[in-house]
């Protein structure tokens, strides 16, 4: 045995296992800490860039729609159903019994002015673009919207009537900057 | 020492390992793999360079998903990147470091192969593959600066590319199939990119059969000797890992120093303004760790031969297993060659600092001399050595080395209290 060895033997018996514990404990510790922190923020970089972000307000005047008239704009990458409706239109929508309703909401909780509703146009089922905007579209069997996908009805206040979608279209977050414009986002 | 017996009949780790051993194979390589007691801490820059590989990859991929080829845009996205996209400016700059870190990495890691003679045999194809791997590093790194259709981008594109008119009849039709065109252009950019994306991925495979190779044989050590007992190895897991794991800690701290607080340093300025074909910048030169290379190809007034010599430069390295047939590994035992490694090693860094310079005058001398000692050092030097080199006298065995010589007598228990 060399004087080395010896020395080794004579600290392995006073091995101090709370000391190493510790030791191990708040270097494993950092190491998950700074691992998580430097993953996220290298996730973080998928998130939507500055630059999309401040793409996500859009303004739209309404002066040129003509009452029964549709107008698709585009906002956050998504078009937006934009119509003008009729007094009958508004009539029928108001007239629905909202306890009949699959998702259950009144026109007025879906309106700033009842003459426009304003929703994003995409099916709540699987993300298909509804039909309806166009003259001679299907507006499906409720005046409103109708999606070819997979087949939902939509009526003029856009909410889901028939078929396998679960909610009514989205009414995104917009104000009447004026009388006749709108900020949408 | 004896390998940790994995038990194939318990628990869902032994039903998998039964059926795909994953577990046996760590056991096997990472944790009871015996390793020479006497690694130094030159031993640390194999996993580091993995680990660089990896940081590359991962920055690498999430870049690629903010950035756009294309020469109209892609000067702007880079720029976007740096600007709108969150943390983006610590992903370039992450990236744009890395490359420079993985260098250095690479570099140290070769010039300790190149001391203590791990190139050797039976380690030739090891060594093979680590140059392999180099030449995989300097293109995707070529490729990779590039990207942002800097100035520097672009010139440097023209430059490097165009080294290949200088081969004689057939260079003009290779440097027009580099480019898919007729200069640097929007088909240079887009196969630049694709091959900047794929090359790490060849390079990751390549690393693999570096560590069969390695694996083979086991790690060289300071000393040079082969292993010769059970006393000379101790498990790799936790003795290395905890070497490891502290070089890791030293080296991302300079990392980390470089990403936040110089992090342009290593790079051009000039890359921050957009490729213009019109006009080459007054002063062009390649990054840092092309220069001694750069300084070859500039040495000599002929382009073929410039050319030539500057590949010649890295292909040498090729043959270093059969150009120093020497014995003997460690330059530790070899007074000669030691010496003349040192004086290559600084004859590298003033290579490295000529390419920076201008090409006149007094420069144009200094890596002529420099050139010559580069390729003596390989061609005349390494062979003569090999002959006539006398060493001085070799420790009987790693152990020997690692414990004062007077109490080598007891050698056996110095070891095992190591391996407890």
């Amino acid at each position: 045995m060399s004087e080395k060895d010896l020395k080794d033997n004579e600290l392995s018996d006073s091995v101090d296992e709370e000391k190493r514990d510790f030791l191990f404990i708040t270097t494993a510790g950092l190491a998950v800490a700074g691992g998580a922190v430097t993953a996220l923020s290298l996730i973080d970089t998928m998130n939507p860039a500055k630059d999309v972000l401040a793409l996500s307000t859009t303004e739209v005047d309404l002066a040129p729609i003509e009452e029964g008239q549709s107008l698709t704009v585009m906002w956050r990458g998504k078009p937006i159903f934009i119509r003008h409706r009729t007094s009958e239109e508004i009539r029928t929508a108001n007239n629905t019994s909202v306890s009949d309703l699959k998702h259950m909401a009144s026109d007025e909780s879906r309106v700033k002015n009842p003459k426009w509703l304003v929703v994003v146009g995409v099916c709540t089922h699987l993300g298909c673009v509804p039909l309806g905007q166009k003259v001679g579209d299907n507006k499906g069997e409720f005046g409103g919207w109708f999606c070819p996908c997979h087949g939902s009805h939509y009526d003029t206040s856009g909410r889901i009537r028939k078929g396998p979608a679960p909610l009514n279209l989205e009414v995104p977050p917009y104000d009447f900057v004026s009388d006749d414009i709108i900020k949408i986002g | 020492m004896k390998e940790k017996e994995i038990d194939n009949s318990k628990g869902i780790s032994g039903w998998i390992d039964k059926r795909l051993p994953v577990f046996t194979f760590i056991n096997h390589n990472l944790r009871d793999y015996p390793t020479p007691k006497n690694l130094n801490y030159f031993w640390n820059f194999g996993s580091l360079a993995g680990i660089t590989l990896v940081i590359m990859i991962i920055t690498g991929i999430l870049l690629a998903m903010q950035y756009t080829a294309n020469t109209e845009i892609a000067f702007d996205s880079v720029e976007r990147i740096m600007r709108d996209v969150n943390n983006g400016w610590l992903l370039r700059y992450i990236h744009m470091n890395g490359a420079s870190m993985f260098f250095i990495i690479v570099y140290i890691h070769m010039f300790r192969g190149l001391y203590y003679g791990s190139y050797k045999y039976p380690r030739e194809i090891l060594w093979m593959l680590g140059v392999v791997i180099l030449l995989l590093m300097m293109a995707t790194a070529f490729m990779g600066y590039v990207l942002p259709w800097g100035q520097m981008s672009f010139w440097g594109a023209t430059v490097i590319t165009n080294l290949f008119s200088a081969f004689p009849i057939i260079g003009d039709y290779i440097v027009t199939f580099l480019w898919g065109g007729f200069s640097v252009d929007n088909p240079t950019l887009t196969r630049f990119f694709v091959l900047h994306y794929l090359l790490p991925f060849a390079i990751v495979g390549v690393v693999a059969l570096h560590l069969v190779a390695l694996h083979q044989f086991g790690s060289n050590n300071p000393t040079g000797i082969d292993v010769k007992s059970e006393g000379d190895t101790i498990p790799f897991h936790p003795y290395y890992t905890v070497k490891d794991y502290l070089g890791l800690g030293v080296y991302l701290i300079v990392f980390a120093f470089l990403v936040f607080f110089a992090p342009n340093f290593l790079g051009h300025p000039d890359n921050y303004i957009p490729a213009n074909p019109l006009q080459t910048p007054a002063h062009i030169v390649p990054e840092w760790y092309f220069l001694p290379f750069y300084a070859i190809l500039r040495a000599v007034p002929d382009k073929l031969l410039g050319v030539l010599l500057m590949f010649a430069a890295v292909l040498v390295l090729f043959f270093l297993p059969w150009l120093d047939k020497h014995k003997i590994r460690s330059a530790n035992f070899r007074p000669f060659y030691k010496q003349f490694y040192w004086l290559f090693f600084i004859n590298c860094i003033v290579l490295g600092w000529v390419g920076a310079m201008p090409a006149e005058g007094i420069y144009v001398l200094i890596s002529r001399i420099a050139t010559l000692y580069y390729f003596g050092f390989f061609l005349v030097i390494m062979p003569l050595l090999s002959k006539f080199e006398k060493t001085t006298e070799l420790p009987s065995s790693i152990s020997a080395a690692v414990i004062s010589e007077k109490f080598d007598n007891k050698e056996p228990s110095t070891s095992e209290s190591y391996v407890k």
